[in-house]
């Protein structure tokens, strides 16, 4: 059937959204961003709109932006659209109200996920488009894929007809991300819906000097309120309008839509009213209900706004008794959520108006953050509807041990009824994912029926797990929650039966696919005892296949997918074996072709030998071993890891009651460390015959998973673990021994540290001080010396020079073991600042990579030192971050400036010679280690004596003791640190980091500058340079990065260093030493390798070497503290001494253009050339200039 | 005037004068200067059978680092488009044969039988006149001996001869224990020419880093003795052309390789030294050094001091050499 394809829900819309647009405003956000991602690829191509010119795509810098450029392209006559979620949703507030209070027409897609409160969540619920119900806005919800389509279709229509701008909203991840076999609307179903005279009237309107009008007036008292009354008409015609649009739709496709639609008994008595995604559950369970003989029905609602209330009357029976209304949002405080709110309100009137009778109005909160809805759960609620007394504010779907409002439900009440369900466990590296949206692809193409693909992630970067559940059935799936009883389960890593519970959701007789390392006849005593167990328990028909034999044979080392997928067809009868092959064989010649004969050839091979490759397992008739699955968390951590964490791990958060969880967001650090993934295949092994004490292993190592000690020699603790050791080389410090070690369990393989050792083998050159090795035989010993070098005792922190490399490695990193990608180079800045300023820091980090992988459930890398101290961490959002660390600088300011106040109003009680000394602290001074344990010291005695103060008699004294008590801290230099990426700083937190820059306060600021938006998958941001293709700029970035050192250079009081630590570590410890140094504001730019730039992450350090020869990231420090004639500005790199192109050969995201647009490459290239020859010798002249009037040191805010 | 032309491969030059692979023939618009020069034919860079290989695999590896793991980034970098690095070989084939009038040579160095085959097709379908393969391969191996290695190349001789139509030449290396013997039966094997020879470029070391570092050192004119000694060894000996490569910088030194016995004469370090117009300048000197001569052509002079034609053919060999050493008094 050639009109039906399987896209997701985000390309549905966004196909329709570019057909009828000219002008698409965009900017990154999960779900969002692949709306847009699809809109700039074919804009990039080409691609026309219905009305054949090439929509004008653009970037901004914010969803702000975004929306700012969406009302000006609209108020010119523009056809305009955007797409968002949650808080980019936000930032469209104010120009939302705007555009619709001037009745433009416009289009906003949301893929609609939770507002950050407690925690940030990019999962979906309705949260975010609630706080756009107030704007004016129309509002449709789609509830399933092909709604996606449709009612992206009728949103631009409509707005049209009724200029009233419309937010058209699916649910993310559970509609934005699944994919499903649909019918997109054609181009000659647009075209039937958008009628052209409504467009030439919208242009009519445009502002036009050659008919000029006054638009966006202020009004006063006398007029305002009227005026705002007047679009009343067009608003009330929007539900008649929107009914026409659906009607012409479903004239010409069939599918026909209503506002609302009830499905259910024509007799119901008990009704749930919902919104979205959740209405495929909702018909399942009461589809089942009716079967049994139930009165009930359900209720979706499509148009939110204008609120259809007329026809949700209409559409509700009249026998109805009781209504439960489903939020997916939560408003604390408020009488009910909004959609309760406005179904009583619609119903109460039409009772007051003798139309119906009242029935009883229940509303409950479900699937926050896209939490699981089950047909069960809707079983849950009507059964509460039939009872006595109906719960209301209740929660579905957890259990609330607190305020007890959750609904219980019976899990063992099922309603899916596809024909074929499967559960795939793999990694994201090996392809599992991939390989499933293909299986979904070609079942919609080569069958008459129906696929369904949804996919879960981990939370962490590297080393994830991905879980895949697919539908197959004749008739269209509407199951829009997790497969529970799936008779086809593939295990696509052998390592996961060890860690996950694979077959926990696998029916009775299930088929069971392991990929396993081991011959069939072996692998049975491989497996873990749960899993023999529930193999025998459920009757499985196991089949096994070295997958990973067959794609390294095939030339496909690590990518198993296409194997595994060889596997899924043959083990089912979704289509003819020969009919699936060849489908497969198609599919790979259109994915792959892009890339390259030779994989499509090795891919080829694959499929032709997997086959071969799978046997049956024998099952023997009972279980053989005693080894059991490995805990998720050691048996020494912390009671709350135990009790939450622990079970967060183990993949049964869902099952934590409210009790569990803090109640504010707030959570311990240092957990990362009790999480151990034993994620490599190969770790690196230390020689110390060859060691020569450079200790950049340490420094560059993205996971702190190599450590370094300098040490006595005399150690028990080493000799006892026969720790290997060798002389640390030193002047000053004889005598010491210095150990390398690795985490074995928490190193993930990068090979960054192998990469980097400058140290090689007198006789063979390949050998260096560390090379990586199979772990297999190294874990248990390395585990152990790892243990031991926990417990070893280094040299105390003041003893060496914290500003000099080995210095720096040889203190404690409270940053360890992130889950940042396999090779990251953010995460080796961090870890630096954790050693160097770690105990006495406050993050402030904005939203993206840094936030995730630093501050994303289950675990944190930020960690405590011995005596419980490290950095303090938070995230308030993307935009704000500057200002949220500023906030932070001047509480601390203050409040030590109240405590020093207190302290010597308290200075007869305290005692004259404490208080002299806590005064002479000056908290601007830079500190070193022996100065930072005296202050601490001074304080620690100081709360001795204000705990005896606090009983005192004296009223006044003791209430100045408590006053001074939560203060005393305040009183030792504490810094505050502010990072965040490039999108924030050059983008959408740009105006507030250039308002803190100028504030002349001591907060220190880091950019870890990977020149895209990385979190959320690449986009160009204003970092993004000249001639790099990334997405947003697929076509390659037209114009030069933003240099945003010399933008802070013009306040003159800033500190500003540009580093790249596997360029020259010696610079970046040094920059990080004097800005933290520095009593006024700092700017570190951090050039920081990614993924995203299609380079060897192995080589992700000494990559950064030519990134500093060629000139594109000069190395310079810019110290305004410089004395009166010298000459602030340092260059620390030296003149380019290799083309540029020799760095940007390396490089994917330079090598695509070259590819796509050789002409334009060469045209860009060039100019990337002058950029870098223009870049330098303009930093020559700043190096040469010398300062004859220092800047004055910053003087506000010192307390 | 003396008459320049040649026949190569069967292919009919105007002159022996051939610009051979070369960053200056990996583009059309120095292509075209290098015909406006007076180029007979042009050789374009070797097609690397790795190259298209390990580039596609790179591409496949850098492009699926970090996809389908992580929600909020389930790609990092747009899908890659456009031409891999056989299309666009094959697109510069097709361009120089529509933008050029003079024979247009492909080369090629392939890694396995498969890929010579498939891409030796490819080109000829691209347009290519004729075919140089390329067989660069150092015998590294102590398993290997000097007959498999030789039979191993005449094998995949034939197998190109099977399959394509148009002319094929070999580049061959020195290094070739009866290297008459085996042009003899690189020409047996259907090859309609051979290149003497290839120039190897030699790894060099980096005593800092202790890596072992490619070098790029152009040839001179004293390079030019070696391939000027087999030429004139094996003009009249083996029954196909023959192409004299590596260090041809004057229009002496092309006069010289005429004389030798060559069909053709490639220049490439010249050129890039001096650039494509060079080519001009080259053959005008040859043309004049012939016509000083009273060569009435340069099928005349071609051979005429091979070992077949000069009073002591011994010269070419052993006597060449004692001579030298005595001669020698040093500084």
């Amino acid at each position: 059937m050639t009109d039906r394809e399987a896209i997701d829900g985000n390309e549905a819309a966004a196909r329709v959204a570019f057909r009828c647009s000219e002008v698409i405003a965009i900017y990154p956000i999960t779900p969002a961003s692949p709306m847009a991602e699809h809109c700039d690829a074919w804009a990039a191509a080409g691609r026309t709109n219905l009305w054949e010119t090439v929509p004008e795509v653009i970037e901004m810098q914010s969803e702000a932006g975004a929306a700012g450029t969406l009302h000006g392209a609209a108020t010119r006559g523009a056809l305009a659209t955007t797409f968002t979620a949650s808080q980019g949703l936000l930032l469209m507030l104010p120009n939302m109200f705007k555009i619709a209070g001037e009745l433009t027409p416009a289009v906003i897609h949301v893929a609609a996920r939770s507002v950050a409160t407690h925690a940030l969540s990019i999962f979906g619920d309705h949260s975010d488009v609630m706080a756009a119900r107030t704007t004016g806005w129309a509002m449709l919800a789609s509830g399933s894929v092909q709604e996606a389509a449709d009612f992206a279709l009728v949103a631009h229509a409509a707005t049209l007809e009724s200029r009233v701008p419309f937010l058209h909203f699916f649910d993310g991840f559970r509609t934005s991300h699944e994919i499903a076999t649909i019918q997109p609307p054609t181009d000659a179903d647009i075209a039937a819906l958008v009628d052209d005279d409504w467009i030439a009237a919208h242009r009519l309107r445009a502002l036009d000097p050659d008919r000029p009008v006054l638009r966006g007036t202020a009004q006063n008292p006398d007029v305002f309120f009227q005026a705002r009354e007047a679009l009343n008409p067009f608003v009330d015609a929007v539900p008649t309008i929107v009914e026409g649009a659906l009607a012409r739709l479903g004239e010409r496709t069939g599918r026909r839509y209503g506002l609302v639609e009830y499905v259910g008994a024509p007799d119901a008595e008990r009704v749930v009213i919902l919104m979205g995604s959740a209405i495929g559950a909702a018909r399942e369970a009461v589809e089942a209900l009716l079967a049994d003989g139930e009165k009930v029905g359900v209720l979706q609602v499509r148009l939110y706004r204008p609120f259809p209330g007329a026809a949700i009357v209409a559409a509700l029976p009249e026998t109805v008794r009781a209504v439960a209304v489903l939020d997916r949002t939560k408003e604390p405080g408020a009488p009910g959520e909004p959609l309760r709110l406005d179904v009583v309100a619609s119903l109460a009137e039409a009772a007051s108006r003798a139309i119906r009778p009242m029935p009883r109005v229940v509303g409950g909160r479900y699937g926050l953050s896209s939490k699981e809805f089950t047909p069960a759960m809707v079983r849950a609620v009507l059964a509460s509807l039939g009872s006595e007394e109906p719960r209301d504010g209740f929660t579905v779907g957890i259990v609330d041990d607190v305020t007890h409002t959750s609904l219980p439900v019976d899990p063992s009440f099922t309603t899916d009824r596809a024909a074929t369900r499967a559960v795939f466990f793999g990694l994201g590296s090996d392809g599992t994912v991939g390989a499933n949206k293909q299986t979904v692809k070609i079942v919609g193409q080569h069958t008459d029926g129906h696929a369904q693909g949804y996919f879960v992630y981990d939370s962490k970067k590297s080393g994830s797990m991905t879980v895949s559940h697919l539908r197959f059935d004749p008739a269209p799936i509407r199951s829009t929650y997790l497969v529970h009883d799936a008779d086809f389960v593939a295990c696509h890593q052998f390592g996961l039966l060890d860690r996950v519970d694979v077959l926990e959701r696998a029916a009775p007789g299930a088929t069971f696919l392991i990929n396993s390392p081991y011959p069939p006849d072996s692998t049975w005593d491989h497996l873990p005892r749960e899993v023999q167990e529930a193999i025998l328990e459920k009757d499985l028909d196991v089949h096994v296949i070295d997958a990973h034999r067959v794609a390294r044979d095939s030339g496909l080392a690590g990518q198993i997918n296409i194997v595994m997928q060889v596997c899924c067809f043959a083990l089912t009868d979704l289509l003819p074996l020969d009919v699936a092959l060849e489908a497969v064989r198609a599919s790979v010649r259109s994915a792959y072709g892009k890339r390259g004969g030779p994989v499509v050839d090795a891919n080829l091979a694959a499929i032709d030998a997997a086959q071969g490759a799978l046997a049956r397992l024998p099952v023997p008739p009972s279980v053989t071993t005693d080894r059991r699955r490995r805990l998720p968390v050691g048996t020494d951590a912390s009671e709350f890891v135990q009790r939450v964490t622990a079970r967060i791990l183990a993949g049964e958060g869902d099952l934590l009651p409210v009790s569990a969880l803090p109640v504010d967001g707030t959570f311990p650090t240092g957990t990362a460390r009790v999480e151990k993934r034993t994620l490599a295949t190969e770790i690196p092994i230390w020689d110390p015959e060859i060691c020569i004490d450079c200790a950049r292993c340490a420094l560059v190592c993205p996971h702190a998973a190599i450590r370094m000690k300098i040490h006595d020699p005399e150690s028990t603790v080493a000799a006892d673990a026969d720790l290997p050791s060798k002389p640390f080389r030193s002047h000053d410090h004889p005598g010491l021994s210095l150990t390398i070690q690795v985490a074995p369990d928490d190193c993930t393989g990068c090979g960054v540290c192998v990469d980097v050792c400058p140290a090689k083998s007198k006789s063979e050159v390949k050998h260096k001080a560390i090379d990586m090795e199979p772990i297999a035989p190294h874990l248990e010993r390395e585990r152990a010396r790892f243990d031991a070098f926990l417990r070893l005792d280094g040299v105390p922190d003041g003893l060496l020079d914290p500003a000099s490399v080995k210095g720096a490695q040889a203190r404690e990193p409270l940053f360890e073991f992130s889950g940042a990608c396999a090779g990251c180079g953010e995460t080796p800045y961090l870890k630096l600042l954790s050693q160097l300023f770690g105990d006495r820091a406050l993050i402030a980090n904005a939203t993206g990579c840094s936030s995730i992988y630093g501050g994303n459930l289950p675990t944190t890398p930020w960690g405590t030192d011995a005596a419980g101290r490290g950095p303090a961490w938070s995230n308030s959002l993307f935009e704000d971050n500057a200002e949220f660390g500023l906030g932070m600088r001047i509480a601390l300011d203050r409040q030590s400036a109240t405590a020093r106040r207190l302290v010597s109003e308290l200075a007869s009680h305290l005692g004259e010679d404490l208080t002299a000394a806590l005064l002479a602290i000056d908290p601007t001074v830079p500190i070193d280690d022996a100065a930072v344990a005296a202050q601490r010291a001074l304080v620690e005695e100081l709360d001795v004596r204000l705990a005896r103060l606090e009983g005192d008699g004296d009223e006044a004294v003791a209430r100045r003791a408590r006053t001074l008590m939560p203060l005393t801290g305040t009183l030792v230099r504490k810094n505050v640190w502010i990072v965040g990426g490039d999108g924030w700083a050059y983008d959408i937190g740009a105006g507030g980091l250039d308002h803190v820059l100028g504030s002349g306060r001591d907060v220190n600021v880091l950019v870890l500058d990977t020149e895209v938006y990385s979190n959320t998958g690449g986009q160009a941001s204003k970092s993004t340079p000249r001639a790099a293709v990334a997405k947003f700029a697929s076509a390659g970035k037209r114009n030069a990065k933003k240099d945003l050192g010399v933008e802070a250079r013009r306040y003159g009081d800033v500190y500003i260093a540009q580093v790249a630590i596997g360029a020259n570590d010696i610079q970046t410890v040094k920059a990080f030493s004097e800005a933290e140094a520095w009593p006024g504001p700092s700017l570190i730019i951090a050039y920081s390798t990614c993924i995203a730039h299609g380079i060897d992450m192995r080589t992700s350090m000494t990559h950064q070497r030519d990134a500093v020869r060629s000139g594109y990231w000069p190395l310079y420090r810019f110290h305004p503290g410089a004395d009166e004639h010298t000459h602030p500005f340092h260059l620390d790199s030296k003149a380019p001494s290799i083309p540029l192109s020799t760095f940007l050969d390396a490089e994917g995201r330079y090598a695509m253009l070259g590819r796509t647009n050789p002409d334009d490459a060469e045209t860009l290239r060039a100019a990337a050339q002058a950029d870098v020859d223009e870049r330098w010798r303009y930093y020559t002249q700043l190096a040469g200039i010398e300062r004859t009037l220092p800047e004055p040191l910053p003087t506000d805010g010192a307390p | 005037m003396t008459d320049l032309s040649t026949t190569y491969l069967g292919l009919e030059l105007a002159s022996p004068l051939i610009a051979s692979a070369s960053p200056l023939t990996g583009r059309v618009d120095t292509l075209e200067r290098l015909e406006d020069a007076g180029a007979a034919a042009v050789v374009l860079p070797s097609l690397f059978e790795e190259d298209v290989t390990d580039a596609a695999l790179d591409r496949q590896r850098l492009f699926t680092q970090g996809t389908e793991s992580f929600a909020e980034a389930l790609t990092y970098l747009p899908e890659p488009g456009g031409e891999d690095e056989l299309d666009r070989h094959l697109r510069l084939v097709a361009d120089t044969k529509a933008a050029l009038d003079l024979p247009v040579i492909a080369s090629l160095n392939g890694t396995t039988r498969g890929g010579w085959t498939h891409y030796a097709t490819a080109l000829v379908d691209a347009g290519a006149d004729a075919l140089e393969l390329n067989v660069y391969g150092i015998g590294a191996n102590p398993g290997d001996t000097a007959a498999s290695l030789e039979v191993e190349l005449l094998r995949l001789v034939r197998t190109l001869r099977e399959e394509v139509t148009v002319p094929l030449a070999v580049k061959i290396s020195p290094y070739f224990t009866a290297l008459s013997h085996f042009v003899a039966q690189v020409a047996e094997a259907g090859a309609d020419g051979v290149v003497c020879f290839n120039r190897f470029y030699q790894p060099d070391f980096d005593l800092e880093t202790l890596v072992v570092t490619p070098t790029l050192d152009l040839s001179t004119s004293a390079e030019l003795r070696l391939p000027l000694r087999w030429i004139g060894l094996l003009h009249r000996r083996v029954s196909c052309s023959l192409a004299l490569s590596t260090g041809v910088h004057t229009c002496e030194d092309a006069a010289k390789a005429v004389l030798a016995g060559a069909d053709a004469v490639m220049t490439t370090s010249a050129l890039l030294v001096h650039g494509p117009e060079y080519l001009g300048v080259l053959l005008r000197g040859l043309e004049q050094w012939l016509d000083e001569h009273e060569y009435e052509s340069v099928a005349q002079a071609r051979g005429s001091v091979s070992a077949e034609s000069v009073a002591d053919p011994a010269s070419y060999e052993r006597a060449n050499y004692r001579q030298v050493l005595r001669n020698f008094t040093g500084a």
